[in-house]
């Protein structure tokens, strides 16, 4: 099975799963790991299987989930799911199980859904003068207008970022849905053929954004990179599985929902799933070992990096079992609702081409004479014929 | 001269049962291809099977995820030619082959003058200007990475000078300088070593002979050391050249082919269609057009040598 983890200790609960199958399965001699760089995962899995070498099982990460599901790339894992015994099939969640679904039919297994949520540096805050997290929260300023004024104040105060949004870096574009949600924008149509990024609400997100990186300062510019977890900036957007690094910060932080937009509360969640590549060589025995994999049991001991697909597990007591770096309360009031309310992080079918070709036109955007209206007219000029297909 | 001696063994002589022995020639012949073997089945297994599979693929087209492959004709070839992007992308690729073959080769033989003498602690300098050429090409990138960021350590050091660095990674001309200057540093030292060795194999007694006659060493440089060294100036000037066309590292750390498509050179491009968007067989159309030019410059740089080249024979 290829994975993008490549933490030992997730890495160490999966091989006693796969012993644990194997013991009961002695026909199975091995069940191996294969662990492939975040960045490249996508085209890694796809050049392994154009050389002939598809992996058994493969995690799939949800921008590329429709390429996946629709393709006929991943074989149906539905019936194997169902006949287990004990799997309690039922008990996945529908919001989860959505964007895994073809034709009714369960494709691939929501392994991780986790939400988006806000990281904040209290010590920094503090040490810039600025309220906390939390007193920002009491204030009724957990809003991204008050998040940009309190980082432009640490940033002029200590020199640190104010609020990043992880792994956006200018360009893995997708990440500022995490914002743009906030505005009430999305990026295409429902029907994923008209293209929204010049609608008015996209145009006043990125208004914010532009703003955050070149006037304000609150937000890093293009070319200048900030690490919460290194202490160098006061907030972050990122998933909750990133908490498990919070520990080794050195400093006080705390967590809260995603901060509201214009149009409100909003949440937003990052899927990945799980399926058996239908060019594998061992699929139904894949397709069995998925179901071990994913049972209550081993679902339940997954959820400390992973939130569950299953219902009966999203509750305080189970992820707080699991989450030891996350409160009760953390956990009832962002993770949870988070998980239940959360929109997937937008995908498209032809994923790659799509993102490149935003990407490409976006880059107009980050420059500070930068015409906000124009260049997203551009982004949908250069990608609305892609969207089409 | 060489002498054919007949074998005894040569002369037919069959030998009911047995193997006829095998002649002088025959054993000469068998050797000469038992040490050839190996790399004609090198360049067999790595160069001819590849580039006929890349042919035969640029006439389907293949989608990985669906397992279908399909006979398009020349549909890609088709597609290459109507493609909006190939314009820029080759403009790109020629501004910094141009860019990278110049600065380097221009670098190099200025180290490798200003380092071809004997003074105390010169081989320190010749090492320090080597060593990039062994360093791991992407961690030597990384780090480029970091130095070219905004508030990195190339502005800083511009900013103790009072000047207020670029953005160089974000903005298209600087990004594109930002990479020649990666791949120049990385890869001058080679260059450099190969001049050096030149340099030092060009007779003293004909630069003592023209400094007699009145020659400056502008003179010396250009009519005795230019000609003499002329040999390893070809040879660099092809394996910058095709160095310069498959460069791909730097620009996937570094840009990823921006800012917009500003630094997407050819390779770069090719290997987004094929890799990134799972578009085999037009990439296998862009790997044949490389293949191509490299072949066409090698070529025309090879005639062309008899015109400047100076051989002493």
């Amino acid at each position: 099975m290829t994975v993008w983890t490549a933490n030992q200790d997730q890495l160490a609960l999966f091989d006693d799963i796969a012993d644990q199958y194997i013991t009961e399965h002695p026909e199975v001699k091995s069940i191996t790991f294969e662990p492939l760089p975040f960045e490249d995962y996508t085209t890694t899995l796809t050049t392994q299987v154009a050389g002939g070498k598809a992996p058994d099982l493969a995690w799939i990460l949800e921008n590329a989930a429709l390429d996946f599901v629709d393709s006929g790339a991943l074989a149906p894992i539905q019936d194997a799911l169902e006949k287990t015994d004990g799997y309690e099939f039922d008990d996945l969640s529908e919001s989860a199980t959505a964007l895994w679904q073809k034709d009714g039919e369960l494709i691939a297994y929501p392994f991780s859904t986790s939400p988006f949520v806000m990281f904040a540096n209290d010590d920094l805050l503090r040490a810039a003068g600025q309220p906390t997290a939390a007193e920002l929260q009491a204030a009724g300023k957990w809003n991204w207008e008050g998040i940009s004024e309190v980082g432009a104040a640490v940033n002029a105060a200590t020199g640190k970022a104010g609020f990043v949004v992880r792994d956006f870096d200018y360009t893995s574009w997708d990440n500022l849905a995490s914002v743009w949600m906030g505005w009430g924008a999305e990026p295409w149509g429902d029907d994923g053929a008209s293209c929204e990024f010049d609608s008015p609400e996209m145009v006043d997100a990125f208004t914010f954004l532009h703003e955050a990186a070149f006037d304000k300062k609150s937000m890093p510019g293009p070319g200048t990179t900030a690490d919460f977890f290194a202490g160098e900036s006061a907030f972050t957007v990122t998933q909750i599985s990133r908490a498990s690094v919070l520990p080794d910060s050195g400093f006080a932080w705390d967590l809260l929902p995603l901060p509201e937009g214009p149009e409100g509360e909003y949440s937003m969640v990052g899927q990945a799933g799980i399926g058996v590549m239908a060019s594998g060589k061992n699929a139904p025995v894949a397709a069995d070992f998925l179901a071990f994999f994913s049972s209550p049991e081993n679902s339940k001991k997954l959820a400390q990096w992973f939130p569950p697909a299953r219902t009966s597990q999203l509750s305080t007591e189970t992820l707080a079992a699991a989450n030891p770096v996350l409160s009760a309360g953390q956990i009832e009031n962002v993770v949870i609702p988070g998980i239940e309310t959360g929109v997937v992080r937008p995908g498209h079918t032809d994923s790659a081409k799509v993102g490149q070709t935003v990407r490409a036109a976006l880059d107009a955007i980050w420059t500070p004479e930068a015409d906000i209206e124009e260049s997203l007219i551009g982004v949908c000029d250069a990608v609305e014929p892609l969207l089409g297909k | 001269m060489t002498t054919l001696i007949k074998s005894p063994a040569g002369r037919a002589s069959a030998r009911p049962g047995g193997r006829r022995p095998l002649t002088h020639l025959q054993r000469d012949a068998l050797a000469g291809y038992l040490f050839v073997a190996p790399q004609v089945l090198g360049i067999a297994a790595f160069v001819l099977v590849p580039l006929a599979l890349v042919i035969y693929f640029s006439f389907h087209e293949w989608n990985v995820l669906a397992n279908t492959f399909t006979f398009v004709g020349v549909a890609n070839f088709e597609r290459f030619l109507g493609d909006p992007q190939v314009a820029p992308v080759m403009r790109t690729t020629g501004i910094f082959s141009v860019a990278l073959v110049f600065f380097n080769i221009s670098l190099a033989l200025l180290l490798a003058v200003m380092l071809n003498r004997s003074l105390a602690g010169i081989t320190f300098f010749r090492t320090l200007f080597f060593s990039p050429v062994v360093v791991s090409l992407v961690a030597w990138t990384i780090v480029w990475g970091f130095l070219f960021q905004d508030n990195g350590g190339v502005n800083g050091a511009l900013e103790l000078v009072g000047v207020d660095g670029p953005n160089w990674l974000r903005e298209g001309p600087t990004a594109m300088a930002a990479v020649v200057i990666v791949q120049v540093f990385k890869n001058v030292g080679l260059n450099m070593v190969l001049f050096l060795a030149a340099l030092q194999g060009v007779p003293q007694e004909l630069q003592e002979a023209a400094r007699m006659d009145g020659a400056g060493p502008r003179t010396i440089f250009t009519r005795i050391v230019i000609p003499l060294i002329s040999p390893t100036i070809l040879l660099t000037f092809i394996i910058t050249i095709v160095g310069s066309l498959q460069v791909f590292a730097q620009i996937a750390v570094l840009t990823q082919g921006g800012p917009g498509i500003s630094t997407t050179v050819l390779v770069y491009y090719l290997f987004q269609q094929a890799f990134l968007f799972g578009e085999f067989g037009y990439g296998s159309v862009l790997s044949l057009v490389l293949f191509l030019i490299v072949l066409v410059l090698t070529v025309v740089q090879w005639q062309l040598r008899k015109k400047w080249v100076f051989y002493e024979n």
